[in-house]
């Protein structure tokens, strides 16, 4: 690699984006940028992490970030293995901490983890020598999205700060929301959050969030508007009436939009709920820019394993 | 539990007594398992043959401290903690009593589990109080058989670690509880709101990504106990106290005439909800470690009455509880070794006198429970803390007594300790 950083990535772990420093975020996205062109090679490869081994370690289904993660290190040239939990010894009872020294005795160099429970990647940390990346724990963090989300916003904008970045729906369960409003927020945007007060958090403007009470107030304006996954489950849960009433108030649709920036960009993490928290036509329309986030995820995840590696 | 042994002269203690409202230097004498005299010296031709002295200059000889909260585990989880080992810490800590929880397997819900509790507490070196079930199983469905729980030796019900959620059953028991001179003990909790929740609900578990168990989740049940207390006219007991609403609650009911008494367990007047820190599952309880408010509330509520006891909520697990995710951790902690250190943190502060800590340890837990002790009368029975409050030391792993060592205490320095403990006029623990 020819990169040359000013700045060295000071962490082993990418467990949240609370951890980065401003510093450490313009890093990654910079060594993302260029590592962004290996993947429209006709040759997709290079060889700077061969002979390194990453396990996807993964106790939720996820097709998106797995594959990403996954193509990411195999374009890299490292080796990868993949564990579903259908498939795993989570299944016959073992225990986190016991399926972590096992995997520590196969000495991976990085475990990419997915779990349902808040802070597992950090409960990792302690039982294993290997560095762990965390690809979505519990409503906590999915530092990885927010990277490349904070990535896409910068190839449209130019620029990060000064933004204004409207996210709408499910704040209390999005860990995708949650490193969003940590990472646009850290970099000098503005982030406002909307949806049904039973799925905004406490103290979520703690985390630098403003609350808005309408979705007009949280589009007005918008440079950025993300719409976020609803779970079917959150109608069980009493948190809202039905998907239908949902779609009605707090689903993003032109009329939403209007209230934007013209040149203002729709993203959204996927997968996506048609006709739900989305417009089809909006997903489908010319600001949609949810298809380069994937792409970026890619690039972005080539670069934490290239930085978390020790670099060169 | 009573043999014999060697009378003994505890002399040049400062004796703290607050019933009879004594705080002073003086010796006490004890024969035959009680207290034999209080004076300010004895005559050696006096004194009976055999008899022992001991000198407690700079320490407190208090009436024995009880710990009306704590889970032993036996039968049934042995593995985290038995009678024996629990009693050892409790006469480690400093405690000549304890009341534990029916939440056992089988839960202590009938004669039987009572008794087999009481014949493995025969031998041990701090008595063990029995808490019997408010309902069997502890399900909430139906009353527990409380007339044979009484013969058997309960001295309480309780359904603790779970909430009374049917507001009719919570009547029934309180008034049927009335015959047989048995107090409620009320684990307050609205199942519904803390639902699925692991740690206070606030800015911080918005920040971790952990689900909140929001304050009404608490206040509201302890409303219902003391409304449902003072509509029966009978005397309730509201479990670890972790709100500052809750305080406020027990304090006017209290003034209103309630029967209403509380305990509150030395991590909520110690620690808040960033204890947990980076997902720490040794600040997993429940209720959950709260605010500083909270802190500063339960602390004003331990000065001023309107808490009436501190008891450890002592609750032994394995490592299987404990390392694992955060969201799939057991609740709580152990508490018997560190419960009177920390409290003692309270009167180096100047929060709580020392004839208050006494009151807060062992006269009022005795009547709450309505056992002898709390007091240093001549012929009571000699049942005795004494306390050094200039030991200083380190909690170490190394010297858990509990068969289980989940405590986010360790590495802490404490600032004083009991270092001698007597029950029944005998030794069980010194450290002198």
């Amino acid at each position: 690699m020819t990169m040359e950083a000013a700045h060295r990535f000071p962490h082993k772990h990418l467990l949240s984006l609370e951890d980065l420093s401003r510093d450490d975020i313009g890093l990654v996205l910079s060594v993302a940028a260029s590592l962004k062109e290996i993947s429209t090679r006709s040759i997709k490869k290079v060889p700077t992490l061969r002979g390194k081994t990453v396990i996807n370690l993964f106790f939720e289904p996820s097709t998106r970030t797995r594959l990403s993660f996954e193509i990411a290190a195999k374009r890299m040239s490292a080796d990868t293995y993949n564990i579903a939990a259908a498939t795993s010894s989570a299944r016959k009872g073992e225990s986190l901490v016991d399926t972590a020294r096992n995997l520590a005795a196969m000495a991976p160099d990085v475990i990419v983890i997915r779990h349902a429970c808040s802070g597992t990647p950090q409960l990792l940390t302690n039982h294993i020598d290997a560095s762990v990346i965390n690809a979505g724990d519990g409503a906590h963090e999915h530092p990885s999205q927010g990277l490349l989300d904070l990535m896409t916003v910068q190839e449209h904008k130019g620029r990060i700060a000064g933004l204004t970045v409207a996210i709408i729906g499910d704040i209390a369960h999005s860990r995708v929301a949650h490193s969003n409003i940590i990472g646009f927020t850290k970099m000098g945007a503005r982030v406002r959050v909307a949806g049904p007060a039973t799925l905004i958090p406490p103290g979520i403007a703690r985390l630098g969030a403003q609350v808005c009470s309408t979705m007009h107030e949280a589009v007005d304006n918008a440079d950025v508007v993300m719409a976020l996954r609803i779970q079917t489950e959150r109608q069980n849960e009493s948190l809202v009436p039905s998907l239908r009433e949902y779609a009605r108030f707090f689903g993003i649709s032109s009329r939403t939009i209007a209230a934007a920036k013209p040149d203002a960009i729709i993203m959204h993490p996927g997968p996506i709920n048609r006709g739900v928290e989305l417009d089809p036509a909006l997903a489908d329309g010319p600001r949609s820019v949810i298809l380069e986030q994937v792409t970026n995820g890619v690039a972005v995840r080539m670069a934490l394993l290239y930085l978390i590696m020790g670099g060169n | 539990m009573a043999s014999p042994h060697p009378p003994l002269l505890l002399k040049n203690g400062r004796v703290i007594d607050p019933v009879s409202g004594t705080d002073k230097r003086c010796a006490i004498l004890v024969a035959d398992g009680r207290i034999a005299g209080t004076g300010k010296q004895f005559r050696a031709s006096s004194l009976p043959a055999g008899a022992r002295t001991i000198d407690l200059r700079g320490k407190w000889l208090c009436p024995g401290f009880i710990d009306m909260h704590v889970h032993l585990r036996e039968p049934g989880e042995e593995y985290k903690e038995t009678i024996a080992s629990g009693t050892r810490a409790a006469a480690a800590g400093g405690f000549t009593a304890v009341a534990c929880m029916p939440n056992t397997r089988p839960v202590n819900d009938c004669a039987t589990v009572t008794a087999l509790i009481l014949e493995q507490a025969r031998h041990a070196p701090a008595r063990v109080y029995p808490v019997g079930a408010i309902s069997q199983g502890s399900r909430g469905e139906a009353l527990a058989e409380y007339g044979e729980l009484k013969k058997a030796g309960a001295v309480a019900v309780s359904d603790d670690g779970r909430p009374v959620t049917n507001g009719q059953l919570m009547r029934r028991a309180l008034e049927y509880a009335g015959n047989f001179g048995l107090r409620i003990i009320s684990h307050a909790e609205d199942l519904g709101l803390s639902g699925v929740g692991v740690m206070n609900e606030g800015d911080l578990s918005t920040r971790l990504g952990l689900r909140g168990i929001p304050r009404p989740a608490e206040d509201i049940m302890v409303y219902r106990d003391i409304s449902l207390a003072c509509y029966t006219r009978r005397p309730i007991h509201i479990a670890h106290v972790s709100t500052k609403e809750t305080v406020a609650l027990i304090r006017w009911a209290k003034a209103n005439g309630c029967q209403v008494t509380a305990e509150t367990a030395p991590h909520y007047f110690t620690l808040t909800e960033e204890a947990i820190g980076k997902y720490n599952t040794l600040a997993k309880m429940n209720p959950p470690l709260r605010t500083l408010e909270d802190v500063a509330a339960i602390k004003a509520g331990l000065a001023d009455g309107t808490i009436d006891a501190i008891a450890s909520d002592h609750a032994p697990h394995s490592p299987l509880e404990k390392e694992v995710e955060f969201d799939l951790a057991a609740n709580g902690i152990i508490g018997l070794e560190t419960a009177v250190p920390l409290a003692l943190e309270l009167v180096r502060a100047g929060v709580l006198t020392e004839a208050r800590l006494v009151e807060l340890f062992s006269v009022n837990p005795a009547r709450i429970l309505g056992v002898e002790g709390g007091t240093l009368a001549e012929g009571a029975r000699a049942d005795l803390t004494v306390i050094d409050p200039a030991r200083k030391f380190v909690y170490t792993r190394d010297m858990v007594v509990s068969r289980s060592a989940n405590t986010p205490f360790l590495g802490q320095t404490f600032h004083g300790k009991a270092v001698l403990t007597i029950v029944d006029g005998m030794i069980t623990h010194s450290e002198l």
